[in-house]
């Protein structure tokens, strides 16, 4: 052993750590050992082109654009030992052929070259093959302004084709699937796709037909691409071959503005992006979040939602007179349903609160419910078959908010028990939010009838609304801000990326206002902000913390441990673990 | 009712040191185990199960056998690749693929030697630890499969084959595993992918070195037929005389297989680099046809670069610099190699003074075009895109320009892509136009200025 | 063109699952997927060609979608989707065989038989066939035999030296 005088290598200071040194663009850094190389070029911040390669996927290495320039130090001739520079790192020998950056790992004391000749020269090429076949479809191709060949050939591309001869013709326009649609000749066979199916999805259906230029991708013949997860390789898909039917041709995606949200379709609570124009909604794509949904979200929840511009939206406050229903004004409405709810005793009145609201709104239906002096307050419960993946065996999306908010570890327990009570004429009264009792509720039209008063709060004219006295119009998922918590204990925010139609109002307003109505002398302490809301309830319960709206993280806190996991993340955090994907 | 027929008659060549066609065309010979176990064979079989496999390794290190498949990689340093700590099984494939266009030596020995290569597998599996072997044989051998099969089921009655081989405890079974007429199976991944049912794409090396991931992801060492062959050979005579046949670092014998214009094409087994260009072509194949000249030739398949007749090639550095006439190269790897070409799989093709070297191009573009798997972007679009050019050269429809455009492509894809076979398509565009570029131009005009449909209108909309 | 009746209907016999079960023991029990060239032969050597019937029988048998098995059919030419004639002539168009006179082989077998090779390409149709059924051609690459070309495959023999002269001699002998 050598004596030590001399300070430690880098070598030897990275190992202590797991860490490896790595030369990229002339400035040294450490990596974890194991980095894959395009990765280590992420953490320096040196964008490596790439189309196949994605971190949640095997890597192929087969469409060559992120080859790099990699050098390592030449090996010392037997006997000898290595030479360090002044700077403790060995001399880097450049390799003259490129190598891929996404398979490989790094080593110590590598380089890596991101730019230069060679590397210029390697995009350059990679990009001309990729146009050679390619169609002139841009102007009429949904991915426009999104797509991965347009960026990197004005990146990275000639500028100019000397391709004369003519393009390798396929199917266009292929109806591969109910949601789907292919054009095989804009696709550059990166094969993530086909990868996606198989290791994602597990369903093997997609794959190539023929080979060498002819190479098509697609389903077998005569069969559908249906996987609840089909719409995800549209995502991924980095030119326009795999499109969505729900967007095709809508709106051109430098239009969209982008409003981070949460999908409230089940109890995942997958994070999603919602893309608007104006008050309209275009499409929904998930967002990466790798505690709960990784990059993906299943099509049902994708293609589930309500838009401020649907037509059965329910747009101004009603109240029923001789059985129909009239147009009223917040503060009337609001008025007659006070006036109306008084006269009831506290053991006449039933609040039903939902497992779709967020915490925010739970909370202001507790203050109701207390207001009112109920002590029948209770959710609806939704359960259904899950999927194993990322569809939750909760359909609720926030059941783990509701059970924290309402200070109740079963609050779709006493639902049983209001509906009996309904049926027997023992609750005469009822004040119902985001709920159609008729649906998850099993309560019928004739038992609804057997109410004297119904109040509800509601997105849409659904038979509980028909059915109700005074209807306040509310509103959905996408339009409003708040917090849930998923199945897995995650505290999550939503956005609003619209705003309600008409005189529809976000939910907790209408309650509180509601709640204003109901007593005599409005109390000082209410909230006149969803920021002054959301300072009220983080100090109410001890496990929100300080995560006031403002400041839960965009990719959500885990708050409380439910034990529950999300099987696909489960299986994600496997494959990692073997090294197969990235992570 | 197959033309092949086990007695052509052919006498060797005197120049020839048959070893493992030694067998081919001989007099008396059949397939049969019986015929074979007469003339000595599975002597060495015996002898390879008494010694210990680093032994058997060592042996074939000493040798310098290098690979006949085309790459020639050195095959005892192959065998050693395999991790020392491996848990998982091991698989020995042998590689009958043979298709590299000029190739016909794997051929024989399938059809007319085939307990040779069992022999040498068995050998080779002891060497390596496998139990399992698969022999990938082309579909387009029917008799072969067939034949193998049969070999292989007497081997297997006189305990040469299955469990306690010969009562000392090795097992091994060899299965047949045929192709489907695609060249990238010759390629050992794209092989391995094959085996495993999917696809033939090739994979990415590194990580997926055979040695260490190969069918199913388990060591496995893939061998070309002849190669396996010479290991027979090797443990009979051993490593250190079998090194004394051929050159230093090329050692042994290979068989050379010559097509094309000459007077009598054939196989030919020698000592590698103990015969030159000129005794192969002129002496031992009676030299051109008749009123012709040789021109051009590609000594080691198509997808070796291809050399002029009339080139002199500077081999060496400094003091060691000598010039080479193309008459005076010995056939063998390294000289080969620094000659700018390479010996390959011993695939010489000869064209003489009739032959328009557009044409030749034109010919080899298509295959490489044709074989191609698609799995990446520059061999997938640029071999095509490569054919499409030298359709129009031979069409009389290209411009000069065209021919630079080809070379430029050819050289867009050598080296970028995740396999050889990216080289091997580059390659003979690089050399041909390198060599013959004159006379690729005379073909070509200025005026032949022609654009595809969808050219024009890209033209139209950008100027 | 007649239809094809040289081949027997796809329909699957003991004889062809015990020809199949044979094949996947070869390889280890969890990779079946191995045995579908092996099995992807047996169809064809019985029935001529690979359809969508046989693709579905493969990948039920090894437990794989049935694209899976596509993928395979679609990429090798040694698999044919399509029937061929009675007498499948495959002729070498590779450097040392088209040196020799493949293309006039080949331009004469058509000749003989009665053969439009016009509409077949080299990657989606690549078969022509006779009017007749009888015959049918397509080129393949390098046979590996290219010091003896012209060579060509006729079903599963193998014939070398065949001169475009002497096609008339070949066809002759599968004259039934």
């Amino acid at each position: 052993m050598s004596d030590s005088t001399t300070t430690q290598l880098p070598k030897d200071l990275a190992a202590e750590k797991g860490m490896i040194n790595v030369q990229i663009d002339g400035h040294w850094i450490q990596v974890p050992r194991g980095t894959r190389m395009i990765e280590a070029c992420k953490i320096a911040e040196k964008e490596v082109p790439h189309y196949c390669y994605h971190p949640k996927l095997s890597s192929p290495g087969n469409c060559r654009m992120c080859l790099v320039q990699m050098g390592m130090p030449a090996r010392p001739a037997p006997g000898e030992e290595p030479t360090y520079g002044d700077d403790g790192y060995q001399e880097i020998g450049w390799m003259p052929r490129p190598v891929i950056a996404c398979a490989n790992t790094v080593g110590e004391n590598m380089g890596i070259r991101t730019t230069g000749d060679l590397v210029e020269k390697c995009r350059e090429g990679v990009m001309e093959f990729l146009l050679i076949n390619h169609p002139l479809d841009c102007p009429i191709c949904d991915q426009a302004g999104e797509c991965q060949l347009q960026e990197f050939s004005v990146e990275h591309g000639k500028g100019e084709s000397r391709f004369k001869e003519d393009k390798v013709k396929k199917p266009k326009n292929v109806k591969i699937g109910p949601r789907i649609r292919l054009d095989d000749e804009r696709c550059i066979m990166c094969s993530r796709c086909i990868r996606f199916m198989d290791e994602v999805a597990d369903d093997p259906v997609l794959g190539f037909s023929e080979r060498g230029t002819h190479t098509t991708v697609g389903i077998y013949p005569g069969r559908e691409l249906t996987n609840n997860y089909g719409l995800n390789t549209v995502d991924i898909c980095p030119v326009g071959a795999l499109t969505s039917n729900d967007f095709r041709f809508q709106m051109r995606t430098w239009f969209l503005k982008e409003t981070d949200s949460i999908d409230t379709n089940c109890g995942t609570g997958a994070n999603i992006t919602i893309w608007t124009r104006g008050n309209k909604i275009f499409r929904i794509t998930p967002r990466q979040n790798d505690e709960v949904n990784s990059c993906w979200i299943p099509d049902s929840h994708r293609l589930s939602y309500t838009c401020p511009t649907d037509d059965d939206r329910l747009t101004a406050c009603l109240i029923k007179a001789d059985g129909v229903h009239e147009e009223s004004c917040w503060e009337n409405a609001l008025d007659a349903a006070a006036d109306a709810l008084k006269q009831y005793d506290t053991n006449e009145i039933a609040v039903i609160a939902s497992a779709r609201q967020t915490n925010e709104e739970l909370f202001m239906m507790r203050t109701l419910a207390s207001e009112l002096g109920s002590d029948e307050l209770a959710i609806v419960a939704r359960a259904q078959t899950p999927d194993e993946m990322l569809v939750s065996s909760d359909q609720n999306p926030n059941t783990t908010g509701a059970k924290l908010i309402l200070d109740d570890k079963n609050p779709a327990e006493k639902m049983d028990a209001i509906c009996e009570s309904i049926r027997s004429g023992q609750i005469k009264a009822i004040v119902v939010a985001s709920e159609d009792l008729t649906e998850a509720a099993q309560l019928t039209s004739e038992d609804l009838d057997n109410l004297e008063l119904i109040v509800s709060l509601n997105t849409s004219a659904s038979a509980t609304a028909q059915a109700s006295d005074i209807v306040f119009p509310g509103a959905s998922s996408t339009e409003k801000r708040g917090s849930m918590i998923n199945v897995a204990g995650r505290l999550q925010k939503l956005n609003a990326a619209c705003i309600p139609p008409g005189d529809a109002r976000v939910d907790w307003e209408a309650i509180r206002d509601l709640i204003n109505a109901l007593s005599d002398e409005p109390s000082n302490d209410t909230p006149q902000s969803i920021d002054q809301l959301s300072e009220i309830i983080t100090k109410s319960f001890d496990v929100l913390n300080d995560y006031t709206l403002s400041k839960i993280p965009n990719s959500g806190v885990t708050v409380i441990e439910t034990g529950v996991s999300i099987p696909l993340i489960d299986r994600e955090t496997a494959r990692k673990a073997t090294g197969e994907i990235v992570g | 009712m197959s033309k092949i027929s086990y007695l052509s008659g052919k006498e060797p060549d005197s120049c020839e040191h048959r070893m493992i066609f030694k067998n081919i065309d001989r007099e008396g010979w059949d397939p049969s185990i019986a015929c074979y176990l007469k003339d000595g064979g599975y002597e060495q079989l015996r002898k390879a199960l008494k010694m210990n496999p680093a032994d058997i390794t060592n042996e074939v290190k000493i040798s310098g056998l290098r690979g006949r498949g085309g790459a020639g990689f050195p095959t005892g340093v192959k065998w050693g690749f395999i991790p020392p700590n491996n848990t998982k099984p091991v698989y020995l494939i042998c590689n009958c693929d043979e298709s590299e266009p000029g190739t016909f030596k794997d051929r024989y020995i399938v059809h007319q030697d085939p307990h040779q290569l069992i022999e040498g597998m068995l050998i080779s599996a002891l060497a390596i630890g496998a139990h399992t072997a698969y022999i990938y044989m082309r579909e387009e051998f029917p008799e072969a499969a067939i034949l193998m099969e049969k070999a292989i089921e007497e081997a297997r009655e006189k305990n040469f084959l299955g469990s306690d081989i010969l009562g000392s405890g090795f097992d091994l079974e060899i299965f047949i595993h045929r192709g489907a007429a695609a060249y990238i199976c010759g390629e050992e991944t794209g092989l391995i992918e094959s085996l495993e049912g999917k696809r033939p794409y090739p994979r990415i090396k590194p990580p997926y070195f055979p040695a260490a991931l190969g069918l199913y992801m388990a060591p496995t060492i893939v061998n070309n037929v002849e190669s396996i062959c010479h290991v027979k050979h090797i443990i009979e005579m051993g490593g250190a005389e079998y090194a004394k046949l051929g050159t230093p670092r090329n050692t042994g014998t290979r068989i050379l297989c010559v097509s094309g214009d000459v007077k009598k094409p054939g196989y030919y087994e020698v000592e590698v680099g103990k015969i030159t260009m000129g005794e192969l072509l002129n002496d031992v194949c009676g030299g051109p046809l008749d009123g012709r000249s040789f021109k051009a030739c590609i000594p080691g398949g198509s997808s070796a670069k291809i050399l002029r007749c009339d080139e002199t090639f500077k081999i060496g550095n400094g003091e060691n610099q000598k010039e080479l006439g193309f008459y005076d190269i010995p056939m063998d790897f390294d000289t080969m190699a620094a000659c700018g070409s390479m010996a390959g799989s011993g695939g010489v093709i000869v064209m003489d003074d009739s032959r328009k070297m557009s044409w030749v191009l034109n010919n080899i573009n298509h295959f490489y075009a044709h074989e191609s798997c698609g799995q990446c972007t520059p061999c997938r679009e640029g071999s095509m895109w490569m054919r499409k050019i030298s359709d129009r050269i031979v069409d009389g429809k290209a411009t000069p320009e065209d021919i630079q455009t080809l070379e430029d492509v050819a050289y867009q894809i050598d080296g970028r892509t995740v396999c050889a076979f990216g080289e091997a398509a580059s390659w003979p565009v690089e050399a041909m136009i390198s060599k013959f570029r004159d006379e690729l131009e005379a073909e070509t005009s200025e005026d032949n200025e022609y654009l595809s449909p969808e050219a024009k209108r890209q033209l139209k909309n950008i100027s | 063109m007649k239809t094809q009746t040289t081949f027997p209907a796809f329909a699957i016999s003991s004889e062809i699952e015990d020809a199949a079960n044979t094949r996947i023991a070869q390889y280890p029990n969890d990779q079946k997927r191995s045995a579908v060239l092996p099995l992807l032969h047996i169809v064809q050597h019985k029935f001529g060609f690979i359809n969508r019937e046989a693709t579905e029988w493969v990948a039920q048998k090894l437990e794989l979608e049935p694209m899976q098995v596509h993928e395979v059919v679609s990429f090798y030419p040694g698999f044919r989707e399509h029937a061929p004639g009675k007498y499948h002539f495959r002729v070498c168009r590779t450097l040392s065989c088209a040196m020799a006179g493949s293309a006039e082989l080949m331009d004469r077998i058509c000749e003989l038989t009665g053969i439009d090779r016009s509409n077949s390409d080299s990657h989606h149709n690549p078969i022509a066939v006779s009017p007749c059924g009888l015959w049918s051609v397509e080129f393949a690459e390098c046979l590996a035999s290219c010091g003896t070309g012209p060579v060509c495959l006729v079903n599963d023999d193998f014939h070398e030296d065949v001169a475009p002269e002497k096609a008339e001699n070949l066809i002759g002998q599968y004259n039934n």
